[in-house]
Parts: C-alpha cells; structure tokens; sequence
C-alpha cells in the first residue's frame, strides 16, 4: 500500500509549530546562564543564578513541599483512578454509572477556579457542621489535586484497557481464577505501562497547580507554583529562569527515557503476541 | 481452608461493589457535594464571622428554615463589569480556540502522515512541553514579550523600528500565551482520529479524479468531525475560567471572568458573590461540558466513532 506523504506545506507547519512550541523554553535555559539582571540583556556566561536559587531558603522549602505533595497525589490517583477505569471498562452498566461517567470526565475541562472554591467552601463546612478543624494545609491540597489528576489518569487507562485483548482475561476466569486474581496476574501487568505514565502525569499536574494550591491551601503550605507566581508578579528574575531550566531538564530526560522504555516494552510485547499466533 | 474463606467472605461487600464505591464516594464528597455547596453559598450574604457568610439554611423551633437571597445574582446583573467579564471571556475562548485548531489540525495531520517509526517520537515531541510547568512557559512570553525583550531587542537591532512595540499587558499577549500553553490539547484529540483514517478512501478519492484539496474537504474534514469537538472543547471550556493568563500577561483592563472571581475572592473577601460568580460561569459552560463528556464517554468506553 502506498503510504500518503507529508507535502512540503505539511512539514513546514510541523516545523513552525515545533519553533513555536520550544523557542520560548529554549530562550528560558539561554537566559538562565546570563549574569545580567535584566534577563534578556545578554552580559556574559555565569552560573551564578543557580546558586543564588539554591540559598533561596523560602523556593527550596516550596519546592520540598510541593514534591511531597505531588509524590502522595500521584500514588493516589493511580489507585482511584485505575479503579474508575475498571468500572468504566470492564463493568456492565448499574444504576448511577451516568452520574459516575460525568463525574469522571467533567474535572478535565472545569476551569480550576470553580473547583478551588467550591472544595475550600466543602473543607470550611465541613469544620462548621463536625466541629472537627479540616485545617486548610498539604492534606487539603492533596485531596484537591488527587479529585483533579485521578480524572487524567483514569482517560489514560480506560483507553489502555479498552484496547486490551479480553480473550486473555476470559481464558484465565475459563481456567478457573476469580476476578481479583485475574485483575492482579493479567490485566495489571499489561496496563503496567498506563499505570507509569499515569503516575508521571499525576505528579507533574500536582506540581504544576497554582490555582487549586492557592484556594485550598494554608499558611504553612506555600507551594512551588505559589512561591514562583508571587516573585513573576514582581517582573522576570533570573533565578526563575535557572528553576526552570531545572525543571525543564529534567521533564524532558525522564520523559524521553520513558518513552524509549515504553516502546521497547510494547514493540517486545506485539513480537511475543505474533510469536504466539504463528505457534 | 476454603470453607473458612467461603464463609468469610460473606460478610465482605461483593468486589463489584467495592470497586464501584470508593472511586464514587471520593468523587461524590470531593466533586459534586462541593458544587451543592458553592450553589448554597452564593444565597448568602457576606458577614464579618467565621466563616464570612451568613446561614442560609437555619432551624428554628426545630424546623428547617431555608433563607435564599438572590442578591448575590441582582448584583452580577446590576454591574456591567460582571456580564462584560462573562462575554470578553467567552470572546477570548472561541477567537484563542479557533487559533489553536487552524494551527494545530495542520500538525496533526502532518504528525499522523509520518512514518510509523517517527509518529510516537513526534508526538512525545508536542506533550513534552505540556509536562513541564505551566506557569514557567508563561512566564517565558514576558521575557519575550516585555518592551525590552528578545522580540523588540531583535527588531531594535535589525532597524525595523525605532522604539519598542507595547506587547506585553495587552489582548495580543494573552492570546499567545493561551494558543501557546492549549496547543498540545488542540493536537492530541485531532491525532488520535486523524491516525485512524483509511487512507484507501483518499485514493478512491483521487481515483475517481479529485483533487487533493477536495478529497480533504469531502473525506478527511467530516472523517476528522469527533477529533475536532473533543479538542476544542478540550481548549474552549478551561480557557473561559483562566486566570494565570490574563494575569501575568494581560494588562489591568483584560476582562476575563475567572480574574473578577480571584479578586472577589482573595482581595474583596466577598465568598457569596465570588461563589455566584462561579455558579453563573457553570451555567454558562454546563451544555459545552456536556457534549465533552457525551465524545469522551463514547472514547473511553472504546466505541468508535
């Protein structure tokens, strides 16, 4: 079959969009390694923003609390929402599973100030109606970024069971296993890799919100995004563009290698089927 | 042994029903009880207490007695700043989604005519920059964007104009930094239909003499229909409540409604309207929302089409 080709107008929009994706994060690290002050005035080379991010004792300890928080996001919404995906996929339709199905999808496009408020308005009643202080800190914010990112994680496993081959699974329950010890043996060591990529996207939008963070959370419990938006306020500051050239760096090596071992794993994973058919 | 289990596990909820559960109660009590409350709120009134609202639902003599103001509602009818910041909202959201689908529907089309052994790299290529932090890729366009950034440095130095041009705090800067940080949702739902296609209909197409132009608009535009809501819903519904955009790179008459709710919020301290605000903004977004969830539902549920 004869494969359609890129026409010369179809390569130069990838080529412009791709400029336009990455110049801007391209001028963040160049700028990241200039001495002047004044960020787009080119001086000469120096490291000397990095030190100064890593004497700033008030972005270090955001920082801190904004890794912690993401780390405890991610491994929850990794359990709630390969749960949520289970009931999306695999079970048959029961009463209020429209109301689930909503619930699931709406959190992806609600615009973060409505849901921000409305959970603070939830954790301020709940103080009022049990007596029990819900202090607004890191618990706070967890619960709110666990409701937001379960959502992505759930669309990312939903699509990876859908395209699972269910023979397997009906095989193994044919043979005698009971659904649990089916889930656990077959289907959780395939969706292996949604569960990975689920994880990584759960933990960088935890590390990434502002406006969630801000609502819900306390005094005590200034994140990394709260700290940034604060001092961005104030104008471009060189120490921010060494942060980002941190977190730039390191997002796109773990991303990368993420995905040369998914594609490993995937292209062994269709050998090995092919292998069995031919058998 | 398996007795003992068998006689256990009747006192145990059936699994379906443990899964169902605790997924819907963490949703429940997390997402949709907040939304009940925030509607009860924006019936109160803002009071100097702790919580600063006043009870709307109270007991007296032992019976409920429910008070609604609606004045929270009159006040957003009453100032045209609130319907103004509604509209300009809605304006920014459809001018920035139409922007985003007119650059990203040619990417994802170039994307999906790739060889195979490229497409993943490509596409890993237009997500990388979604991973890394939002707040710094706005942050970015201020330098490029500021009176002495990259972009008036360049053309100061090549002559093309004698003084800065003003782009930073203006419509055209928060524009950019919506198509900028929303492109990657525009391409993704496009891709993943486009990749779908057969491409044995364009060649009956051209077969049966069309030009290539033609076989696009009659074949893959309507093929591509489901990929191009999801996107602009995907773009078009968060863009409508955005407030990291207009604030950092908007200036201070950028009207966008989910700026009005921040500063009711944290700076006017008034919680009842900044809850109508939100309340009014749902109603308006509640049909769009809908027609999202009817496309990713029928997606997640691997149907197609």
């Amino acid at each position: 079959m004869n494969h359609p080709r890129n026409s010369a107008w179809t390569w130069s929009f990838l080529g412009l969009g791709f400029f336009f994706l990455y110049a801007p994060m391209l001028s963040l690290i160049v700028y990241s390694f200039n001495e002047n002050r004044l960020v787009t005035v080119w001086s000469r080379f120096s490291t000397k923003w990095y030190a100064a991010l890593f004497q700033d004792e008030q972005m270090l300890g955001a920082a801190w609390v904004s890794l912690k928080i993401a780390f405890f996001t991610a491994c929850a919404a990794v359990v709630l929402g390969t749960m949520a995906a289970m009931v999306m996929t695999r079970l048959r339709a029961f009463r209020g599973k429209t109301l689930f199905a909503a619930m699931v999808t709406a959190p992806l496009v609600m615009p973060e100030v409505i849901t921000g408020l409305s959970l603070l308005l939830l954790f301020v009643s709940l103080s009022t109606w049990t007596g029990f202080d819900f202090a607004r800190g890191m618990t706070t914010i967890w619960v709110a970024h666990v409701t937001l990112t379960m959502a992505f994680v759930t669309v990312i496993i939903s699509s990876r069971l859908a395209e699972l081959d269910r023979s397997l699974e009906e095989a193994a329950m044919d043979l005698g296993a009971n659904r649990i010890k089916v889930f656990f043996v077959i289907t959780l060591p395939i969706i292996a890799p949604a569960l990975v990529s689920g994880w990584l996207l759960a933990f960088t939008l935890s590390l990434d919100d502002l406006v969630l963070a801000s609502f819900v959370s306390g005094p005590s419990s200034t994140t990394l995004p709260m700290q940034v938006f604060s001092s961005a306020r104030m104008g471009v500051s060189p120490k921010i563009n060494a942060l980002a050239t941190i977190l730039i760096v390191t997002v796109s090596t773990v991303g990368v290698i993420g995905w040369y071992f998914m594609q490993r794993a995937e292209r062994r994973r269709q050998r090995e089927m092919l292998l069995a058919v031919k058998q | 042994m398996s007795a003992l289990t068998g006689g256990w596990r009747r006192f145990l909820p059936a699994p379906r029903w443990a899964l169902i559960s605790v997924p819907y109660f963490w949703l429940l009590l997390f997402f949709l009880i907040p939304f009940l409350i925030a509607l009860k709120i924006s019936f109160a009134k803002a009071a100097i207490a702790m919580p600063p609202f006043t009870d709307v639902l109270y007991w007296v003599d032992g019976f409920p007695v429910l008070k609604l103001r609606g004045e929270n509602y009159l006040f957003l009818l009453g100032d045209s700043i609130y319907l103004n910041a509604y509209l300009s909202s809605l304006w920014i959201a459809v001018v920035a989604t139409l922007l985003c689908l007119a650059i990203g529907y040619p990417m994802a089309y170039a994307i999906s005519r790739l060889p195979a052994s490229s497409r993943n790299f490509a596409l890993l290529l237009v997500i990388l920059p979604s991973w890394t932090s939002f707040l710094i890729r706005i942050y970015a366009w201020i330098g490029i964007l500021k009176p002495n950034g990259l972009v008036n440095n360049f053309l100061l130095n090549l002559g093309l104009i004698d003084a800065p041009i003003k782009m930073l705090h203006t419509p055209f800067a928060v524009y950019i930094g919506i198509v900028y940080a929303y492109l990657p949702f525009m391409v993704l739902p496009l891709y993943t239909n486009l990749v779908k296609h057969d491409h044995r209909l364009l060649e009956a197409a051209a077969d049966l003499g069309a030009k290539p132009w033609q076989s696009f608009l009659k074949v893959t535009l309507p093929l591509s229909k489901a990929g191009i809501i999801a996107g602009c819903m995907l773009v078009a519904i968060p863009v409508v409540g955005e407030f990291v955009i207009p604030e950092m790179l908007g200036g201070p008459d950028t009207l966008m409604i989910g700026r009005v709710l921040w500063q009711e919020f944290f700076n006017n301290r008034d919680w009842p309207v900044a809850s109508a605000v939100a309340m009014a903004m749902l109603a308006i977004l509640i049909v769009p929302i809908v027609i999202f969830h009817r496309a990713q539902a029928r997606e997640m549920e691997g149907k197609l089409t």
